[in-house]
Parts: structure tokens; C-alpha cells; sequence
């Protein structure tokens, strides 16, 4: 078991004949995952590594029975590529891309929301089950088949995580990139219900950063519904008031969101917090020995 | 981005918002045609920079007569003002706003953002305005009121009317309310703004309302559908160094340790930061080189870090997943070649080709230290800025 995306897991990618699209979608075929083709609007019916291009998503779902899709569009043309693959029956939207206006995204997960479909990003590194399925643009040698389930705000602080959990032999069940923008698809709260109930998840590992109240909400689920162990490390106790760095997310305005603040809440739940990011794997050995 | 009071005042004329009137100047010699031109014998001399608490700090004056006006022009235009949310050096005072003054019955607070947890734009509102209204919040939140934007059918009158009435605002006043607050909506929203900020809305002695102060923060992601408030950007507002580095798609924020860093990834380059801190040494620097780094880029970001004089050594932390450690490596080389640097350097590449990328620096001939983790690069460079001092 793992959550959201397995071996079964039917993947096209959406702007698949750009250069990200291709670059990381033969990533994505090298590593396993079940890639079913790709769609670029205009090169319908040409083949590209080996898979068929459409036109629209519609044609791809037709045609592949495609339940998953990943975005590599630029980001003005995002919102119109969310929409289409909810239009076109997709189940699980991943969106890489970064730089999506912020009020593109408050209606994005309106329709979102509303159609049941789960979009996880956008500027997010995206998702993987170790040795199954990777969507998106994390390095696969890093992952390892196992029982942490991890879920971060950020890209490469995630394969930071991600590389201590394998070094020290417990390995991933599934690991959920999030994304640092204000206004994310899917949140810490989904993912932690979703590890909750994943019988291969044995703990969770949770990456947060400054900005916003994520952490805080995560804190107040995990106090009432999640009775797994929880790892969590903050980034951004040095990062000065008011001063935005690079996510949109990781900005403390007013006071609010301190690396502080978020820490005391996820303490009062019960989770085990480390304040150095070199400790975020050492923190899970207690509980997986004896 | 941020925009001045001035833009943010036209922006709110556009839209129907009242502002008092008012003329922006460049230099001292416009002084008296704007004073002319506005009339009567007192004005408000408003400096224009990217920071609050101006009030507090002398940006901003009432003058009494026209010597007066032309005296506070001349002393405050070309200096920099230093407020307490600027740093010791303060911003540039490259514009100056005349406007004529108003007699206030009272200060009300307005304000939008984007509530991340309800996913949607709040407006909030105070009879508590003119004051720091971040205290309000948090000492007497029952005072900020909010309503929130449903995006399928905008901002309705029966909200403005809620807002109003919680304002104590009475008769013609909320019919005017009602105006100005569905014209900030529709700015928030046409523009993609990011914050809203009127402190103080005042009620005026003769009734009316009128906006004194205005903020506004712009969504950057949504600059390329707005080229007409991209060319309100003033870039004598913003950080050099953050300016140079934007230039290369380089994230740069200075920051007032001595230990450099060069980081991949946001969250990354912000636990670096922590680690350093956690190891007793000071970050100088955030600075993300991003997941595309060229060659060129890497060597531009070392130039930067080091224009710091502060910088006694540089940490650069690279974990490889799109971006190749051994094209960091070739950049590091070719940096520390061209700018000649003084300071130790750590260097911990991980991931993508890290191997290839440790041994073309340890072939460069040059005294770079590597390290394997991060508990070990925070370490080493902390104890090498301790030995070269």
C-alpha cells in the first residue's frame, strides 16, 4: 500500500513535448512509472518517446484511460491546464510549475474542490512511491520502498528528508511534495489523513516552513485524529520579519507564522520536532527499534 | 511588488475610491507650481518610500504657508528616511506628495489580504484606525471585522452595508462606504493585488469619507498580465544586490552575519541558514541559485555574496535533482578562479552526479573544503570563519 499513486497508477503529462515535459517525463519512464502518453495541443496524433501525443486531455483519457496528470506548462497558462485535465476526468493533478498567479489559484481550487479531483501543487516537486510510481521532478535514486510517509512545503529539503529516511534504512511508503505557495492544492492536513490511514505508513515525517498557517492547522488534526508518530522540522527560525523568502510561503507578516509559533503548536499535539534539519531521519529511530 | 502612496492614490482614482487632492513632484522646482496648482495655504508634504511609520519619522509634515512647504521640500527630497521598518540606512526620497489637509472627526482602519485558510480575499475593517493595527489584532481581535469575498459573485452591497454599520458609520457615509469598498474589490481583484491598506480611512468633520493612506502589494507572478504596473516599479526602493541578482534568476536577500551561502531551493537555503545558526556562526545571506543553475549564474551568485564586505566564508549547499553537481562544481571553479576569493569556502554537493562534481573540485588546485551532510558543511565552515579571524 502506499497513498495516492502505485504501480497502477496511469500517468499522461500535460505540455509533454516541451522541454521539461520531455526531460522529465523520460525520467518518469527510466524509473518505472506508468506513463501513458502526453498531450501538446496541435501534435495530436505524433508520437513522442514512444507515446502518443494528443491533442486535448479528453482525447488522452479516451484513448489511455489515464487517471493521473502531470503539468509542466508555463505558468499563465496553468489555470487553463488544471481546468482541462478536471474537464477531462482526472483524478489526481499534479502541478509542478511555479509563478502561478495567486488568484488563478483561489478559483482553480474552487473547481477543484468541487469536482472531487485532487490537485497537489502547484511549485511543488510533485509525487512518488518509492520504486512504483514517481510523478514530477524529484531524483528517483534517493527513494527507497519503506514506511515513512513524508510530506513537505519544499523541493530540495524534501530529497533532504527523503535521503536521510533511505541512509538510514526505513525508506518511503509515499512521499508528497506540497509546494511553497499560498494557496496549494492539496495541504498537510489532507496528506496526514491520508498516511493516517495507510496501513504501510509508520510514521510521518512533515517539513514545514514560515508563512501562512499550515502548520498550525496540521498541529490541531494530528492533536484529534492522528495517533501515528510524527516527525516535524521547520525551516526559517534565522529568517528576519517581513522579509519573503523565495516561496511565496515562506513569508511571517504581522507575527504570524514564526518558526516559534508553528513549533509550540506541533509540540502541544504530541509530535516530536527537531530544530536541526540534519536530524530530521535520527528523530524517527525511536520509534522503529525494539 | 510594492507601489508608493501616489501610484496606489491614482490607482484608487481610477476606480471611484476618493483620495484627497493632490500633486507628486520630482524635484524642488515643481514645489511651487504643485502648491499653486492645489491652492489654499496649508498642505500635507508626504515623503514617498517603500516603508510604513513615515508619520513617526519625519516623512510626513503639515505646513502652514508656502515658505514653510518649500523649507520641508527641500530638506526632505534627495535624503533618506529611516522609519522602523527600514534598516539603518532608510530608503531614498526621490518624490514627494502635496496634498491638501483635511479636518478629521475620526480614523478608521481598511485592509485586504488573502486568507490563506479560507482560500479566498477578506476585507477587514476597524473603528480603530491611525494606530498600529497589527496591536489591535492581536490585543482586542474582536474590533477587526471581516467580510469575505465569494469570487463567483464578488463583494455584495448587504457586506459593504455589514462593514458600515459595524463602523458606526451613519446615513450618506454608507452609501459612500458602500462605493469605495466595491471599488477596492474590484482593483483587489482586476489587478492581482496581494494587500490592501487604507490607515486611516477618516470620517471628516464636514462627514465624508477619504482615504489619507494608501498600500499597495502587487501578486509578482500575475506582473506579466499588468505591463502597465509593471512600469510602476521603482527600483531605487529595492535592495542593489537583490535587483542584480534578479537579473540572473538568482533569489538574494541580505542579511547581517558574516557566513555566506549558497544555496539550491528555498526551504533548503532557509535551513542552511538555521543550521548555521544552530552551529554558532550568522548567515550573511539567503540566497537560492534555483533549479536551473548555469555555470554563469553560480559564478554571479558568488560575486554577489561576496560584495558583502561582512562575508568571512561561504558555505554552498547543493542538493542535486534537476540541477547537475558536477555543472555547480565546473561554476564554483570557474567563480572562485575569475573573482579571486580570500574566504574559505565549504562546498556539499549531493544527489545528481555529486561524485563527478566533488572531483572536479578536488582536482581544481584550489582551497576548497568539501563536506558530506549538512551537519558536517555547517561545522566546517563555521570553524574555518573562526580560524581566518
Amino acid at each position: 500500500m502506499s497513498v495516492l499513486v502505485d504501480k497502477n497508477t496511469r500517468v499522461i503529462c500535460q505540455g509533454f513535448t516541451g522541454k521539461q515535459g520531455t526531460f522529465h517525463s523520460e525520467q518518469a519512464i527510466a524509473y518505472g512509472t506508468r506513463m501513458v502518453g502526453g498531450i501538446t495541443p496541435g501534435k495530436g496524433g505524433q508520437s513522442h518517446l514512444g507515446l502518443p501525443v494528443f491533442n486535448t486531455v479528453k482525447d488522452a483519457v479516451n484513448e489511455t484511460s489515464a487517471d493521473a496528470s502531470v503539468i509542466y506548462v508555463p505558468a499563465p497558462f496553468c489555470k487553463d491546464a488544471i481546468l482541462e485535465a478536471v474537464e477531462g476526468g482526472i483524478k489526481l493533478i499534479v502541478c509542478i510549475t511555479e509563478g502561478i498567479p495567486t488568484l488563478d489559484m483561489l478559483e482553480v481550487n474552487i473547481v477543484v474542490k468541487q469536482a472531487g479531483v485532487r490537485l497537489i501543487g502547484p511549485n511543488c516537486p510533485g509525487i512518488i512511491t518509492p520504486g512504483a510510481c514517481k510523478i514530477g521532478i524529484m531524483p528517483g535514486a534517493i527513494h527507497l520502498p519503506g514506511k515513512v510517509g513524508v510530506v513537505s512545503r519544499s523541493g530540495t529539503l524534501t530529497y533532504e528528508a527523503v535521503k536521510q529516511t533511505t541512509d538510514l534504512g526505513f525508506g518511503q511508503s509515499t512521499c508528497i511534495g506540497i509546494g511553497g505557495d499560498p494557496l496549494p492544492g492539496t495541504t498537510f492536513v489532507d496528506c496526514l489523513q491520508l498516511f493516517a490511514q495507510d496501513p504501510q505508513t509508520q510514521a510521518i515525517l512533515m517539513v514545514g516552513e514560515i508563512g501562512g498557517t499550515a502548520e498550525e492547522e496540521a498541529a490541531e488534526f494530528i492533536k484529534h485524529h492522528v495517533s501515528k508518530p510524527v516527525v516535524a522540522y521547520i525551516a526559517g527560525v534565522t529568517a528576519p520579519k517581513g522579509k519573503r523568502m523565495g516561496h511565496a510561503g515562506a513569508i511571517i507578516a504581522g507575527g504570524k507564522g514564526t518558526a516559534a509559533e508553528k513549533y509550540a503548536a506541533l509540540e502541544a499535539a504530541g509530535v516530536t520536532t527537531v530544530k536541526s534539519p540534519a536530524e530530521m531521519g535520527n528523530a524517527l529511530k525511536k520509534f522503529f527499534t525494539a | 511588488m510594492n507601489l508608493h502612496e501616489y501610484q496606489a492614490k491614482a490607482l484608487f482614482n481610477e476606480y471611484g475610491v476618493v483620495v484627497p487632492d493632490n500633486r507628486v513632484i520630482n524635484n524642488a522646482a515643481e514645489a511651487g507650481r504643485a502648491l499653486a496648482d492645489l491652492g489654499g495655504e496649508r498642505w500635507v508634504i508626504k515623503a514617498q518610500v517603500h516603508a510604513g511609520g513615515r508619520g513617526k519619522a519625519g516623512g510626513v509634515k503639515l505646513v502652514n504657508d508656502k515658505n514653510a512647504a518649500l523649507g520641508v521640500i527641500d530638506a526632505m527630497l534627495g535624503t533618506r528616511l529611516v522609519t522602523y521598518q527600514t534598516d539603518a540606512n532608510g530608503q531614498p526620497v526621490n518624490q514627494i506628495l502635496i496634498e491638501q489637509p483635511c479636518e478629521i472627526a475620526r480614523e478608521l482602519y481598511l485592509g485586504a489580504v488573502i486568507d490563506r485558510a479560507l482560500r479566498r480575499v477578506v476585507l477587514m475593517a476597524s473603528i480603530e484606525g491611525g494606530v498600529e493595527i497589527e496591536k489591535v489584532a492581536a490585543e482586542t481581535p474582536a474590533r477587526i471585522l471581516r467580510s469575505t469575498i465569494d469570487p463567483m459573485v464578488g463583494l455584495q452591497p448587504y457586506q459593504c452595508r455589514q462593514l458600515a454599520f459595524g463602523l458606526k458609520l451613519e446615513g450618506e457615509q454608507i452609501k459612500q462606504f458602500t462605493r469605495l469598498l466595491t471599488g477596492l474589490a474590484r482593483l483587489f481583484t482586476e489587478k492581482d493585488l496581494s494587500l490592501l491598506e487604507i490607515n486611516p480611512l477618516v470620517v471628516t468633520k464636514d462627514g465624508n469619507l477619504l482615504c489619507i493612506d494608501a498600500k499597495i502589494n502587487i501578486d509578482d507572478n500575475a506582473l506579466y498580465r499588468h505591463p502597465e504596473l509593471e512600469t510602476l516599479r521603482d527600483v531605487s526602493q529595492e535592495d542593489e544586490r537583490e535587483n542584480r541578482a534578479k537579473e540572473w534568476d538568482l533569489n538574494y536577500i541580505a542579511l547581517d552575519g558574516d557566513i555566506g551561502c549558497m544555496v539550491n531551493g528555498a526551504g533548503l537555503a532557509m535551513a542552511t541558514m538555521d543550521l548555521i545558526k544552530l552551529h554558532g556562526g550568522n548567515p550573511a545571506n539567503f540566497l537560492d541559485v534555483g533549479g536551473t543553475a548555469t555555470k554563469e549564474r553560480v559564478a554571479e551568485a558568488f560575486k554577489i555574496i561576496l560584495s558583502d564586505q561582512n562575508v568571512k566564508g561561504v558555505l554552498v549547499n547543493i542538493f542535486g535533482g534537476i540541477v547537475r553537481c558536477d555543472m555547480i562544481a565546473e561554476g564554483i571553479v570557474g567563480a572562485v578562479a575569475e573573482v579571486g576569493i580570500q574566504v574559505p569556502v565549504v562546498v556539499r554537493l549531493e544527489g545528481n552526479n555529486a561524485d563527478r562534481g566533488l572531483a572536479i573540485l578536488a582536482q581544481s588546485g584550489l582551497a576548497i573544503i568539501t563536506a558530506k551532510g549538512l551537519k558536517e558543511s555547517a561545522e566546517k565552515i563555521v570553524a574555518a570563519v573562526k580560524e581566518s579571524a
